[in-house]
């Protein structure tokens, strides 16, 4: 029982970044056949430590087929809130849904390197008390744990819009739909807020016909996956403004408040524009009671010979960059853009939010490029899910997408692998030729999450100032 | 009687002060007003919704039972049965530790209504009721039997200034707390000054439950 609040948890984003360095990560290894059990690997990330760069504690599910991708924490910083009344709540557990398999677990990290399941939530739960199925996003929030899904019910989940649900953040029961009115919200991808503000804002990516068999090129070519972000009343749970990124702009993913409350105003990451192959970053902001969105950044797609690229990609001559993930540090200043398709870690400074500049780049993987790690290795694929230090000293990143989508983009197994590199003090980003992870063969590695909180994790209750 | 009157108006004093430390009574959103908006004068505005909330949940709860003091026949029961509430409400929190949800579903602009629910939901307002029927009897053995209009016109007023002195008092020590901590301690201090009181909260909610019955 705690006295005092969980010293992981800050009131603000400016006393994150005060407080002391990451010392180990958590990584998802996911079996991209199925063929084994999905994992939670525990990283040692301490330069100082004799196992740095190296999975120290695994935790392996009981179950095959579940396809781990994002996860999150039981609690974060806005348990700071006197407004839900839990500021005692311990950061403990990591909720960790199989996008495949409906199924979540709940892992107990009090003893990073003793790690176990403490509980299972079987899919038939999911199913039945909210009706939606493949979940995906975690975010801890005023009502409880919020989990977004990318299907509704029915087999093929299908049957109805997928949605956000809430759960109880201290028994980690379902308790059911968050959404009261959803507006024209029918697809679904992430989601975050801003709680003193009380607005939300959610995104779309795709049904799961159209993703869990690997993506559908004729889909995509008549634009038919998520184009749009949802605008929320966080607390009425309302749809208060759709904005329409137009219907070239495919698949729009990541959403990324500003961290400091203060501020209304954030990203969203697009992974391709069909007319150009161009990914872009667009920046959304409230003006005047309104919701509105601007292409602020767009990366171009590099030319290849087509004996180089893979099938998807032949007619196009081209590597797009996709666009499929990014993270803004906890002070606001850069955005890093990962592009998945040419091998490239982007590191905007967005401290102007409308005007973007490009700070740091590093070149690892790539479809075509294949760009070598400093320390002499393959990076099998590309720069993927990124995840950012508190004190925004250290960038990490691993290399899977999805599975299926894993194998249409790069054919044939390359290995999972995290890396790690180091942000200047001017900007800039150099990658630590010591950090490579590479993961137990047949297992490729997503998200990562730092011990104590990182950039995509914590709400702020107050501001930086 | 003057002693046992000074006695239970200090008590009244006592826990404003009491309920206006406790972050969980509000005063960090009184900092969080003043640093999104960046003026002090927020910090007041936040301060006087939740203070307005504080008082009409105190209000609430004590009107009736100063209508029901007019039931002189049965104070002992009344005082018996609010001790027994009080005590029943104070063991509920210590063992559940279950927080209400509905709590989370207002909106940060709302103070004033958040105040007033949170105040009745951990019991706050039903913390005063003993010390307030306890006033009533020290007050009736002094002056002996009145009129019941006279008696009722007084124990309203007795109501009253007890929701207004102990709103008075948990407002000032809350408005201490956040002013100092917006202007000198530093948000550092919401993680390190935050204790968790839950269990003493309901500790208190006990004692006051059984002093009524053991006074009753």
């Amino acid at each position: 029982m705690n006295l005092r609040p969980d010293p992981t948890f800050y009131p603000s984003a400016k006393l994150a970044m005060e407080g002391p360095p990451e010392k180990l990560a958590f990584t998802l290894m996911l079996s991209p056949d199925g063929s084994q059990p999905d994992g939670l690997a525990v990283v040692d990330v301490d330069p100082k430590s004799k196992t740095y760069s190296q999975i120290v504690h695994k935790v392996i599910m009981p179950n095959k087929g579940d396809e781990f991708h994002h996860f999150g924490w039981n609690a974060c910083s806005s348990a700071l809130s006197p407004l839900t009344g839990h500021a005692f709540l311990e950061r403990r557990y990591l909720i960790i849904p199989g996008i495949r398999s409906s199924r979540i677990y709940v892992v107990d990290v009090k003893e990073p390197l003793k790690a176990k399941i403490h509980k299972i939530i079987e899919p038939e739960e999911v199913f039945a008390k909210t009706g939606y199925s493949r979940p995906h996003t975690i975010h801890c929030g005023p009502e409880g744990i919020y989990v977004s899904t990318l299907g509704g019910g029915g087999k093929d989940g299908t049957d109805g819009p997928p949605g956000i649900f809430i759960m109880d953040c201290e028994t980690f029961d379902v308790i059911g739909r968050y959404e009261i009115d959803r507006g024209s919200q029918d697809k679904q991808y992430d989601f975050w807020w801003n709680l003193p503000r009380d607005y939300m804002v959610s995104s779309e990516w795709g049904l799961p016909p159209q993703f869990e068999n690997g993506i559908v090129a004729e889909d995509l070519l008549s634009n038919k996956y998520g184009h749009r972000i949802h605008f929320w009343n966080l607390r009425e749970r309302r749809n208060v403004q759709t904005i329409d990124f137009g219907e070239n702009h495919q698949m729009a993913l990541e959403i990324r408040p500003a961290h400091d409350p203060v501020k209304e105003y954030g990203f969203c990451g697009v992974v391709v524009d069909t007319t150009n192959l161009e990914g872009s970053i667009w920046t959304w902001w409230r003006e005047g009671g309104k919701w509105h969105a601007k292409k602020t950044v767009t990366i171009p797609p590099q030319p290849a010979d087509p004996d180089d690229l893979p099938d998807l990609l032949k007619g196009f001559s081209a590597v797009p960059p996709l666009v499929t993930d990014i993270d803004l540090s906890l002070d606001d200043k850069y955005l890093y853009v990962a592009c998945w398709g040419t091998g490239e870690m982007h590191q905007y400074d967005v401290s102007d939010p409308m005007k973007p500049t490009l700070a740091g780049k590093v070149e690892l993987g790539g479809i075509v490029a294949r760009h070598k790690h400093p320390n002499g290795k393959d990076f099998g694929y590309g720069p993927q899910m990124v995840e950012i230090s508190r004190d925004g000293k250290r960038v990490y990143w691993t290399n899977s997408l999805y599975s299926t989508w894993d194998d249409q983009f790069y054919p044939g197994e390359r290995g999972g692998a995290m890396v790690k590199a180091d942000v200047g003090a001017k900007g800039g980003l150099t990658l630590d030729k010591d950090f490579f992870v590479e993961f137990p063969k047949g297992y490729r590695s997503h998200q990562i999450r730092l011990e104590g909180g990182d950039c995509s994790t914590d709400s702020f209750c107050y501001p930086s100032a | 009687m003057i002693g046992t009157t000074a006695g239970l108006w200090l008590a009244v004093v006592a826990s404003g002060l009491y309920h206006g430390v406790n972050p969980g009574m509000g005063w960090p959103l009184a900092v969080s007003a003043a640093l999104m908006e960046r003026r002090t004068g927020a910090l007041w505005r936040a301060l006087a919704g939740l203070a307005a909330g504080h008082l009409v949940a105190m209000v609430a709860i004590l009107m009736p039972f100063a209508v029901m003091t007019l039931l002189i026949d049965w104070q002992r029961e009344i005082r018996i049965a609010a001790g027994i509430v009080v005590i029943a409400l104070g063991l509920w929190i210590f063992v559940t530790k279950r927080h209400p949800r509905f709590l989370a579903r207002v909106k940060p602009t709302r103070l004033a209504l958040w105040s007033f629910l949170v105040a009745l939901a951990h019991g706050a307002a039903l913390m005063l009721v003993p010390i307030y029927l306890g006033l009533c009897r020290a007050e009736d053995l002094d002056t002996a039997h009145r009129a019941a209009e006279a008696l009722m016109s007084r124990n309203l007023t007795v109501a009253l200034g007890v929701a207004l002195i102990h709103t008075a008092a948990m407002i000032a020590a809350g408005g201490a707390v956040a002013w100092g901590v917006y202007r000198w301690l530093g948000l550092k201090f919401l993680t390190r000054g935050w204790f968790d009181l839950e269990r003493v909260w309901a500790a208190s909610l006990i004692l006051v439950g059984v002093l009524a019955l053991a006074t009753a």
